[in-house]
């Protein structure tokens, strides 16, 4: 039984369908991408498994319970979260209260050994606890925006486009902290621009076109895919954007 | 108009000015976190007054003579019936109205207003109640000062309650989902926090804040009358607004100056031009400090 299953999930905003019947999976542990353009459903996909959105048909199942329609602060509770598109920090607090409002649904105590964690992970946000979030550049945003999320001892971890606006370096090492988190034993499910990176650190990936998956497979299967390579990895050439 | 008069009229413009921070707590509060300007502040205000006058006369009936424990019961007690009115106000006139347009909830929220007004005038029939005499009259005298002791007590209680809305706001785990809401109310869901409750108990916590100044007022003035939350609500309103309007201490920043600023213009001006004094205030705030006092615009990155 997969950790979160989805099947024919509808999203509508008014009378536009954003996602029109999406079918996915991801197993415990597992870490899985989503590609696809600009308005492919990608974000609606993303906000309605995280509670953000009220689906307008579908079923989702998460550890095998139906959660479809849950809020999304009874999804946190259940260990699913969300790291939003544009990292979404909260600007006029500190770093420590955005990490520990991260951790809103543990106890204090777990909490402060979370934080230990967390900082391990990021250690450049050590020595700025007190600094304002607002104050972070852009990549520091997005590493405060994955230790937030990280802070509710997720069992499943949701990014919108991490990289987006990162300069490369900063987006290498995004790249590799979700790697060591799915290493961990997080299932994760990441929507990404960047293509080639994103299919080299999951397993499997699902290509979203119009609101619907279009294709479905492994990373390698995507990644020679002749599809894929024309429309998301620049003519065939192999490398990223 | 004498200068000799200067002292005691700042002393009396604080002690009213205290209240009006009180009441102005709840403006900002609320504003702070869903951005309405909830002038149902004005009536819960006169209906926490008006409650407290039934509080005080059920505990004379019961025998209760410690008046200072009389008025914290009337002060608990009136807060919290207020308290559960702004969570009912709340829950039928915002709520259902969260992803309309803001001008609905205002509408309804100067709808509210008008409705609990006209019902308290009804039940009491437009008179006048009187608040028992809660301590001594005998005013204290210090050089050209005099102050009542009633005055005094009303100030420090006020001034009390704001300061620990305040630590509430910024130390407590509820105060920290508060702000994360005010900041971004779908990033506070990811977080876990039940953002509606949240926003619910902001509503509740302005209207109990408003229901102390109600009873404070009451005790201090001795008496209180079906229109109070007009002039009360609309002074408030203009304190928030100086203060900085959704920021906590702005309102305890904004009640003072417009207390005392209103308290210099009796010296010179008969008391029928305070409701003009006050809205001039309101007017040259928007006009050349729009954020207010303590407010600031903060810029985000994107």
């Amino acid at each position: 039984m997969s950790l979160l299953e989805v099947r024919d999930l509808t999203v509508r905003y008014g009378a536009v369908q954003a996602v029109n019947g999406v079918s996915l999976e991801v197993e415990a542990g597992e870490c899985v991408t989503v590609l696809g353009a600009n308005g492919a459903g990608k974000t609606s996909t993303l906000k309605a498994l995280a509670g953000l959105m009220r689906p307008a048909a579908g079923e989702v199942l998460f550890d095998g319970r139906a959660v479809t329609g849950h809020p999304a602060h009874r999804l946190a509770r259940m260990g699913v979260t969300l790291v939003p598109e544009g990292r979404q920090v909260f600007g006029p607090l500190t770093i420590r209260e955005n990490l520990e409002l991260g951790g809103f649904v543990q106890t204090a105590d777990h909490t402060r050994r979370t934080l230990e964690q967390v900082l391990g992970v990021f250690p450049q946000l050590a020595p700025r606890l007190d600094s304002l979030a607002g104050n972070l550049s852009g990549g520091e945003q997005q590493m405060l925006a994955v230790g937030r999320a990280l802070m509710s001892q997720p069992r499943l971890l949701m990014l919108d486009e991490p990289s987006l606006g990162l300069a490369p370096l900063v987006t290498g090492r995004i790249f590799e902290v979700v790697s060591e988190i799915a290493a961990s034993g997080i299932a994760v499910l990441l929507v990404e621009q960047n293509v080639h990176r994103a299919l080299q650190i999951a397993q499997r990936g699902y290509v979203l076109e119009l609101g619907r998956v279009v294709l479905q497979g492994s990373s390698t299967a995507l990644l020679a895919d002749d599809h894929v390579r024309l429309a998301y990895l620049g003519h065939g050439m192999g490398e990223g954007e | 108009m004498s200068l000799a008069e200067l002292p005691q009229q700042i002393v009396n413009g604080l002690v009213v000015g205290s209240l009006y921070g009180l009441i102005a707590l709840g403006y900002t509060m609320v504003y702070g976190i869903v951005r309405l300007i909830n002038f149902a502040q004005g009536a819960l205000y006169e209906v926490g007054a008006y409650l407290g006058v039934v509080i005080f006369s059920v505990l004379a009936d019961a025998g209760l003579r410690n008046p200072v424990l009389g008025l914290v019961v009337a002060i608990v007690v009136a807060s919290a019936l207020t308290g559960a009115l702004a969570l009912v106000v709340e829950r039928v006139a915002y709520r259902p109205l969260r992803h309309a347009p803001p001008l609905a909830p205002l509408v309804t929220s100067l709808a509210t207003f008008f409705l609990l007004m006209s019902i308290v005038q009804v039940v009491t029939g437009a008179q006048p109640l009187n608040y028992p005499q809660v301590l001594a009259v005998t005013p204290w005298t210090l050089g050209p000062i005099t102050l009542a002791p009633t005055a005094a007590l009303i100030a420090v209680v006020a001034i009390v309650l704001m300061v620990a809305m305040h630590l509430f706001v910024q130390r407590t785990r509820t105060g920290k989902a508060m702000r994360a809401i005010a900041v971004n109310r779908d990033a506070a869901a990811l977080m876990g926090i039940n953002t509606t409750r949240v926003v619910a108990l902001t509503f509740a916590l302005g209207g109990a804040m408003a229901a102390a100044g109600g009873v404070l007022f009451g005790v201090n003035y001795g008496t209180v009358t079906y229109n109070m939350g007009e002039f009360g609500g609309l002074v408030a309103f203009t304190a928030a607004v100086l203060g900085g309007i959704g920021n906590v201490p702005g309102a305890l920043v904004g009640g003072l100056t417009v207390g005392v600023l209103s308290s210099f213009a009796t010296m010179v001006l008969p008391n029928q031009w305070q409701e003009a004094v006050v809205f001039g205030i309101l007017i040259v705030v928007l006009a050349f400090r729009p954020q207010g006092i303590l407010g600031e615009r903060v810029a985000e990155r994107a």
